[in-house]
């Protein structure tokens, strides 16, 4: 009797064993299923191929004055794009690396010193910076103000000071010509 | 529950079937609710009257609104000149979002003094702070619809406080833009969210209740009824209460309709927006102020969102943080200072949220986001310890008729007037 008992509930143990076997790897497979039919139904959130597909754009710069700037619109944001003055130029290239929050150089920012190039999004919360138009705030070091939380950026775009973490970004880009660059 | 409770024969074969007359006569009229209740808990069904006034103005405003960036703005400007009385509508649902929030916060500062969070109320703490946050949600999003300089900046702001998350932040942001930057895809699913999150919030209400229900309501003493002496049924006594209130609440809320109906607002909303030019200066809506204080005091922006978000997370753990077995803040002396110091602080968090991040603001904003972690985090869990409360009353009874010879009741009967 007390046997056949212990062999019966060996039995049942390994029937137990195959079971649990059974319930995990159902388990695994419905989560997998759920997963694949989830995937879809979050994923079409991200851009959609004709948003992804944005073309480039061309903009001539031979009008854009000594000290002044443009505004064009790339991808939906605004593309800075300034003239600089010989000052500026000097200021921006002759800071020292040390006193900045994202540390680089002016000339690592530039293809043609004279032109700054970048996309005029806050890189804190993603408002557009004052300063592109002569009378705006340009903020404490002479270049970009961003009026929403109160970031700073010199006249090469960097962060000097203020909630942004890094210094605004450089849009890829090429000169065409003397006059003619292509953003994208 | 017998069905012969009911009179009336239709509503008798109903209720034996689907017991739904039986469960609203319980939950309705004659559930047992502390007698001594003050009209600090009215806000919990004016609150409830908010969302469906705000679900119905809203379904009817979207059979006139076309969520597309070209026809967006001018979508709400034909509600307001052209669709049938759209005005008002639109001004009801406008003016109704700031009334639903100034509701829940009274609601919820109401739970705060009288230590409603506390045991065995915690789930109902906790399902309340995610309705907060679903009506956050819901509000952002549905004033992203008009497409004015507001909305859009708003938006902007908003959804890049997700940039700020280390390795994949701008990956959510794109995924929530569904783009590159807030254009049209944002808009159209914006929309769809605005519509589904009210339904979420009916849901968790629902459960918020089935939660109260469970134990029933809390009332200013703090103590637990001992019996039916110290409750009376719900109808009639909390209906007709509930209906006073709500005639007062509904006169303030046409004052504001009629005669300042965009006073809550801002102006530059009725700007259509303009993805290259962000407004001066850029605020949100008055009922997130408090939380944007907190998000521009610190000068970290990974750390601004974390206590931003920290804001209101602190919420979900206040009853394990608040130790004292005492629930109500008239029996507790210290707390009771510190929580006006705390409510000042919450409204001084409100007004920096407003002003410009510059100067002496931006130090006031530091102190007093300080301060809110702090009473939380520090304060709260030491007077738990050190603080010696007041007795307490035996009896809700006995503290409404004021007829004992104990200490506390004196206090207590001022209290429920
Ligand atoms: C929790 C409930 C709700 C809240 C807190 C809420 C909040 C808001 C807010 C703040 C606005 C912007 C108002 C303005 O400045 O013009 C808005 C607009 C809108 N909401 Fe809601 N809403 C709610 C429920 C709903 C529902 C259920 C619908 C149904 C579809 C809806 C449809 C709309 C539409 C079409 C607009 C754009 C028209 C307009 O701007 O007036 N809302 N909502
Ligand atoms: S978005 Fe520019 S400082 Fe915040």
């Amino acid at each position: 009797m007390a046997k056949i008992n212990t062999s019966k509930q060996e039995d049942t143990q390994v029937d137990g064993r195959r079971r649990d076997f059974i319930v995990v790897a159902s388990y695994a497979m419905a989560g997998i299923g759920a997963a694949a039919v989830a995937w879809p139904l979050i994923d079409q959130m991200n851009p959609a191929a004709d948003t992804l597909a944005l073309a480039s754009i061309e903009v001539d710069i031979s009008k854009i004055d000594i000290g002044q700037s443009i505004t064009v619109k790339w991808r939906g944001k605004p593309v800075f794009i300034r003239h600089r003055t010989e000052d500026e130029i000097n200021i921006a290239q002759s800071v020292e690396l040390s006193q900045l929050k994202d540390p680089q150089l002016d000339v690592d920012r530039v293809s043609n010193p004279k032109y700054l190039v970048m996309i005029g999004v806050c890189t804190h919360l993603g408002c557009v910076p004052l300063g592109q138009k002569t009378g705006e705030i340009k903020g404490e070091y002479d270049g970009w103000f961003c009026p929403c939380h109160g970031s700073h950026y010199d006249s090469s775009g960097r962060i000097r000071k203020g909630p942004a973490p890094v210094n605004l970004e450089i849009p890829p880009y090429t000169f065409e010509t003397e006059s003619l660059i292509k953003i994208g | 529950m017998s069905a012969d409770k009911f009179s009336n024969p239709v509503v008798r074969w109903i209720d034996h079937r689907l017991p739904i007359f039986s469960f609203m006569d319980h939950e309705l009229n004659e559930y047992p609710t502390p007698k001594n209740l003050n009209y600090f808990w009215n806000f919990g069904s004016l609150a409830g009257v908010s969302l469906v006034i705000m679900i119905v103005t809203g379904i009817v405003l979207a059979m006139s609104y076309t969520p597309h960036v070209d026809y967006a703005f001018q979508s709400v400007e034909r509600i307001m000149r052209d669709v049938n009385h759209g005005w008002l509508l639109r001004y009801i649902h406008m003016n109704g979002a700031s009334f639903f929030f100034i509701v829940v916060f009274i609601h919820i500062f109401r739970g705060l003094y009288y230590g409603s969070y506390k045991a065995p109320r915690e789930l109902l703490w906790i399902l309340g702070v995610l309705i907060l946050l679903l009506m956050m949600a819901t509000a952002f999003m549905g004033y992203v619809l008009p497409w004015g300089q507001m909305s859009f900046w708003g938006a902007t702001v908003i959804t890049n406080l997700f940039s700020a998350i280390p390795f994949i932040g701008d990956s959510i942001v794109t995924f929530l833009w569904g783009g590159f930057s807030v254009d049209n895809p944002t808009l159209n699913r914006f929309f769809a969210l605005h519509y589904l999150m009210p339904f979420l919030i009916v849901g968790v209400v629902i459960l918020h209740l089935v939660a109260l229900h469970r134990f029933g309501s809390n009332n200013p003493i703090g103590i637990d009824p001992s019996g039916p002496q110290d409750t009376v049924p719900f109808h009639p006594y909390y209906t007709i209460k509930d209906f006073f209130g709500l005639s007062v609440f509904l006169t303030l809320f046409a004052a504001a309709i009629f005669f300042f109906p965009n006073f809550m607002g801002h102006p530059d909303n009725y700007i259509p927006a303009n993805p290259m030019q962000t407004p001066a200066h850029i605020v949100p809506e008055w009922y997130f102020l408090p939380f944007y204080a907190i998000l521009r005091a610190v000068p970290d922006k990974l750390g601004g969102v974390l206590a931003m978000f920290g804001a209101i997370a602190v919420l979900f753990i206040l009853p394990w943080l608040d130790r004292s077995p005492i629930r109500s803040g008239n029996f507790r002396p210290i707390f009771k200072i510190f929580f006006w110091v705390f409510f000042a602080d919450c409204i001084a968090l409100g007004y920096l949220g407003g002003m410009p991040a510059e100067g002496i603001y931006v130090v006031l904003s530091r102190v007093a986001t300080a301060w809110y972690f702090l009473h939380f985090l520090v304060i709260l869990p030491l007077l738990s310890v050190i603080e010696t409360p007041k007795p307490l009353p035996q009896s809700l009874s006995k503290s409404v008729l004021g007829g004992s010879a104990m200490a506390g009741a004196a206090s207590a009967v001022k209290e429920k007037v």
